[in-house]
């Protein structure tokens, strides 16, 4: 079998953790398939990034070039459909990231190869590509097979597949660019960072987070109410910023914030997964939703099958209680 | 300016739950909702907004069974000028690089400047079409967007990358967009508009009128199901008061109260 390539993300000079999970899976696959895992490196000084990648791949081909400074779709386009077309990997893995989702489907079809996409797991049998990944708002699993052919581009979800330490000493292959112009169509400007603004939920040893599920702007003060008499920050989850209910920087989750505070309680929030990887790390997490089966009960430690409007009173005035019987 | 959109028929599953059916391969529908996907709905609203601007025309096409005509009408109500549903019975499994295939065909002949579509539908979860098709017609595209501005022939936009950076970037028009949610507050058709959209024309295209001999699907789906259960919460049972106490208890305990 050919090659597995793996695409290194990196942003504003560092390398981002979803390549080191590409790099994990290509290792996997590539040992199982008794193939090799050449890791993509397209940068700019890249001297660094090179030793922090040459023991998780068997080859590391690097481009180096002042084009690559800042991603942009369609120049990784151009340089990876050319590696693509001299190498005819059997599999090019790229991460299901911003830069990921830009990338992929272009590049795959542009040379018209299979592609799937935000997978949580790959697997090769007999040179079927199966995958994992997930539909309708992460209440299912689905098993997609792609079409067979002689290669195939998948892109992983961040955080399905745990990084680990690698043992290889890669060989490093330098290519020139292929890239002569630079695209007009196209142009990278600049990284605008996100606002600060006036209450910071990564800070907070408590936070009440809440989603789609209340419903209702006007139900807001009850909920902050609620978070203050618990001694939290209200934070939320997309619907209720997309609704302009909350500003972004209440917002938990991949676009959002991540935060790891003592205490975690989800109200009406199902647990679709950009939601998930800004929260899980928290110590203890109390998740109320309607649906028994909402993601968040996964990542949840307490869970209550209920309306949230009539938990969050009941268990409001029992926290008074226990702080008036402290005294 | 001339725009389409191109939107998608989805169940509402946020805030429902979901069950396979007996193939394996679907979900049963009798007790979902159905509506525009999200971030179409975004997407159209941003159209909407670009022709208030500059003028021009807003088409809106969707491939999806006959009941997709419903969704097409509230986004006539809205403010698109031609509506258009392309036969999802004529054309059997789809996925994202088919369904772009697909629309490829109907839009290559059209007049445009910018394409619109959500940036996810929540069913299917690929993130796939509207990057194919870009690729397709050979125009330049930009996912995840949350702020155009059109500026001569060039659109700035921002995309959002995670954790809350943002990336500005220019693209040079004809050029396709898949919109983010949150982008703008999309508006409610108003009675009268409905009842005025419920005259228009919706015209129906299906395989005689777009080739498909060379369309082929990427991802075949062969089964749903149930996630595996991971760390599963302890659901905490009984009377609101018995519940209340032990996750009062249980705060205490951790010292959080």
């Amino acid at each position: 079998m050919n090659d597995i390539l793996a695409l290194v993300e990196h942003r504003q000079g560092a390398i981002r953790d979803i390549t080191y999970e590409l790099l994990t899976c290509g290792r996997k696959l590539a040992e199982k398939q008794n193939t090799k895992l050449t890791a993509v490196l397209l940068g700019h000084g890249t001297d660094k990034m090179i030793e922090q990648l040459k023991s998780k791949a068997h080859r590391l081909l690097v481009i180096d070039n002042e084009l690559y400074k800042e991603f942009n779709a369609e120049t990784y386009q151009i340089t990876l459909a050319d590696i693509i077309q001299k190498q005819n990997p059997f599999l090019i893995l790229i991460g299901h990231t911003a830069f990921g989702w830009d990338l992929c489907p272009a590049l795959a079809t542009q040379l018209r190869i299979p592609f799937t996409t935000d997978c949580l797991d790959v697997e090769i049998t007999d040179s079927i590509i199966k995958v994992t990944r997930q539909m309708f708002d992460g209440k299912l699993n689905a098993h997609v097979t792609l079409r067979e052919h002689p290669s195939y581009v998948v892109t992983l979800r961040s955080g399905s597949i745990p990084a680990e330490d690698g043992n290889l000493t890669a060989e490093i292959n330098k290519m020139e660019t292929p890239v002569t112009v630079e695209p007009e169509y196209r142009k990278f400007i600049e990284y605008i960072e996100a606002a600060i603004g006036e209450v910071d939920i990564t800070k907070a040893d408590i936070v009440v987070s809440v989603g789609r599920g209340i419903k209702d702007q006007s139900n807001l003060p009850l909920l902050e109410d609620f978070a203050n008499t618990v001694g939290g920050v209200l934070g939320c989850s997309r619907p209720v910023v997309d609704a302009g209910w909350l500003p972004k920087d209440r917002q938990v989750g991949s676009s959002g914030k991540t935060v790891k505070p003592k205490l975690y309680i989800a109200l009406g929030i199902s647990g679709a997964f950009q939601h998930i990887v800004g929260m899980k790390a928290a110590d203890t997490i109390i998740a109320v939703n309607k649906d028994p089966n909402a993601p968040i009960f996964n990542e949840a430690d307490y869970g209550i099958v209920d309306d949230l409007f009539k938990v969050v009173p009941a268990l409001k005035s029992k926290i008074v209680e226990l702080r008036q019987a402290k005294g | 300016m001339d725009i389409i959109v191109c939107v998608k028929r989805v169940p509402q599953t946020a805030e429902a739950e979901v069950k396979v059916d007996s193939s394996k391969k679907d979900i049963i529908k009798d007790r979902l909702t159905f509506d525009m996907n999200e971030s179409d709905t975004y997407a159209l609203e941003e159209a909407i907004l670009l022709k208030e601007k500059y003028g021009g025309t807003l088409t809106v096409v969707s491939l999806g069974p006959v009941e997709t005509e419903d969704t097409l009408r509230i986004a006539l109500a809205k403010g698109a000028d031609h509506a258009i549903r392309i036969k999802a019975e004529d054309f059997g499994e789809l996925d994202g690089y088919k369904t772009a295939q697909i629309l490829k065909e109907l839009i290559e002949d059209v007049k445009y400047d910018l394409i619109f579509t959500g940036c996810m539908a929540t069913d299917d979860a690929y993130s796939q079409v509207g990057v194919t098709l870009a690729e397709l017609l050979g125009i330049p595209h930009a996912t995840m967007v949350t702020k155009i501005e059109v500026v001569d022939n060039k659109a700035y936009v921002h995309r959002e990358l995670e954790g809350g950076l943002l990336e500005h970037l220019e693209i040079v028009l004809p050029a396709l967009c898949t919109i983010q949610t949150g982008i703008n507050d999309p508006r409610y058709a108003s009675l009268i508009a409905i009842r005025r959209a419920a005259k228009k024309e919706i015209k129906a295209l299906g395989k005689s009128e777009i080739p498909s001999e060379n369309i082929t699907l990427n991802s075949i789906l062969e089964e749903l199901f149930t996630p595996p259960v991971g760390k599963r919460a302890e659901i905490l049972t009984g009377s609101m008061d018995e519940i209340s106490t032990k996750l009062s208890g249980i705060m205490k305990e951790k010292g959080l109260i």
